[in-house]
């Protein structure tokens, strides 16, 4: 039978099940039940939680943690994930795979613990210095959270890079049933060659490191990053689509927010107008070529971005519609969320 | 169908717990649900709500803006949420710490003595239940049955609770018809 999880939780036990047995965390709102979690669970399954004296030494245990080959991840939530940006970049550099989660609460500064989504920007055009990515995922639901973290360190150790998992204080604490991944065996996952285990006799040293003095030798492992992110976006980006087939107006959200709108969009069918969503599920790579054919429907008047911020995502839907149609902003911020009736009044004022 | 409840009240009236025990009901019953807690700095005494969306199909949004049906276990819940709910809709209000009635004309107010049955059911922490007799009995969305069953499975852990909980919510199933 399935099982009623609340999404920090769901996340923790995903991570568990996907090999996860190094978590390093500091307590923050909205997100603290995955540390909580993983306190015991590492525990049970001999894999290792540290509540670290600061989100910097979180990031840079899983740092250490991710070059030694171990599944490694952390959690916090905007003012903490601010915090662990110079950590993310080095990993970045160092081509380390890892899985940060971040449940986002408004901002900026302390800001509140209500949910928002602003932080966008941060996650998908880099918060640390440098040129880098990560692979960054809008669940917008539990099971969807679950699916997304059972495969987030396959990801991040086929393309060396971390997996953020973007979600909201609403995403961490809302509860769903799950059916859970069945547990993966360890001992089975491929071995990393570049980990750092001990030196051994007579083996090649290793060394993991993200300082390069030469410049050409920096621009070649930048382009070798850019070569996997452009591998990424062949492979792995993901967004649903509903009732876009005769939509005139195309809404579009992530993550919580998307499935608010798809409310929004069934409420406004009943009214007549024709309206679909567009929900991206990864957020970098972003799903340009998705709002892009949409854009050039005949049908498709103007989109709408509905997020949970002063307008960030809309910028990536504005690159991708290209000018070919207009695209609408309606957003709610300082841990406000929408409903689906917002929503639908925010559409037939634009319609109107 | 699709039910949208929102069940409020102070802090460690086990207004969060009422609404898994409906999300764990609908579960059983193998319907879709989400429950999606206030959350912040509440604590005893504080207010709490939480939003509970049953449907037979995916439940799309988690957030309501208009409920079929409100459980307010205290006043200042009745106060907050009664404009809100959806025309035809039900409040199902715990007299036993509301001394006023609804004001809605088009919706349907119930009110339940909760604190009295809990004290009665040999609890006072088992009000939240009684009104879950009150829900079940009135919406009919789950079996009476259904519901004790999950009562127990959810109180597993503290078998002691048991009787007390299944008769403070029988006598708030039976105060309906």
């Amino acid at each position: 039978m399935k099982k009623l999880m609340k999404g920090n939780e769901a996340i923790a036990e995903a991570a568990v099940r996907a090999g996860c047995r190094a978590f390093f965390g500091y307590p923050i709102t909205p997100q603290n039940e995955i540390p909580e979690y993983m306190s015991w669970r590492q525990n049970e399954v001999g894999g290792t939680f540290v509540q670290a004296e600061s989100e910097v030494a979180a990031i840079n245990m899983v740092y250490g943690a991710a070059s030694a080959g171990v599944r490694a991840m952390t959690s916090s939530s905007s003012p903490g994930i601010s915090l662990k940006q110079e950590g993310i970049s080095y990993i970045c550099g160092a081509e380390l795979p890892c899985v940060i989660v971040n449940m986002v609460r408004s901002g900026p500064g302390l800001g509140g613990i209500q949910p928002a989504q602003s932080d966008y920007f941060q996650a998908v055009k880099g918060g640390g210095h440098g040129d880098y990515h990560m692979l960054v995922y809008g669940p917008s639901g539990v099971q969807e959270s679950v699916d997304i973290m059972y495969q987030a360190f396959d990801k991040a150790e086929k393309y060396r890079c971390p997996v953020m998992i973007l979600g909201d204080g609403m995403l961490g604490q809302m509860m769903e049933a799950v059916e859970l991944p069945e547990m993966k065996d360890i001992s089975k996952l491929p071995k990393q060659e570049w980990a750092v285990t001990g030196k051994g006799r007579g083996k090649t040293r290793k060394i993991i490191n993200s300082l390069y003095i030469q410049p050409d030798e920096l621009e070649e492992v930048t382009h070798r990053l850019f070569d996997r992110y452009a591998e990424m976006a062949k492979n792995e980006t993901a967004s649903e689509e509903y009732m876009t087939q005769d939509a005139e107006i195309i809404l579009t959200a992530y993550g919580t927010v998307g499935r608010i709108a798809k409310s929004a969009v069934n409420m406004l069918r009943e009214k007549g107008i024709k309206a679909g969503l567009i929900r991206p599920i990864t957020l970098y790579p972003f799903p340009s070529k998705a709002y892009n054919d949409l854009a050039k429907k005949d049908a498709v008047k103007q989109f709408i971005c509905v997020e949970l911020s002063m307008g960030q995502m809309i910028e990536d839907v504005k690159l991708a519609v290209n000018g070919l149609k207009e695209v609408k902003f309606y957003g709610r911020t300082g841990g406000n969320v929408v409903s689906p009736e917002d929503i639908v009044n925010a559409v037939i004022k634009e319609v109107k | 169908m699709e039910e949208k409840i929102i069940i409020a009240g102070f802090g460690g009236q086990g207004v969060l717990s009422l609404g898994q025990l409906i999300a764990y009901a609908a579960i059983h019953d193998g319907l879709e649900v989400t429950w999606l807690p206030s959350y912040g700095p509440e604590m005893r005494g504080g207010t709490s709500n939480c939003s509970v969306v049953v449907s037979d199909k995916q439940v799309a949004s988690p957030v309501i803006a208009k409920p079929d049906c409100l459980i307010a276990m205290n006043k200042p819940s009745l106060f907050k949420f009664e404009s809100r709910v959806k025309e035809g809709g039900i409040i199902i209000i715990n007299s036993s710490l509301t001394d006023i009635k609804a004001k809605r004309q088009d919706v349907k107010a119930y009110y339940i003595d909760a604190n009295d049955i809990a004290l009665e059911a040999g609890n006072v922490r088992t009000a939240n239940i009684a009104v879950l007799g009150a829900y079940v009995k009135l919406r009919g969305l789950f079996s009476a049955d259904t519901v004790k069953q999950v009562i127990e499975q959810q109180f597993a852990a503290k078998p002691k609770v048991i009787p007390a909980n299944l008769k403070a919510f029988e006598l708030g199933y039976n105060k309906f018809d």
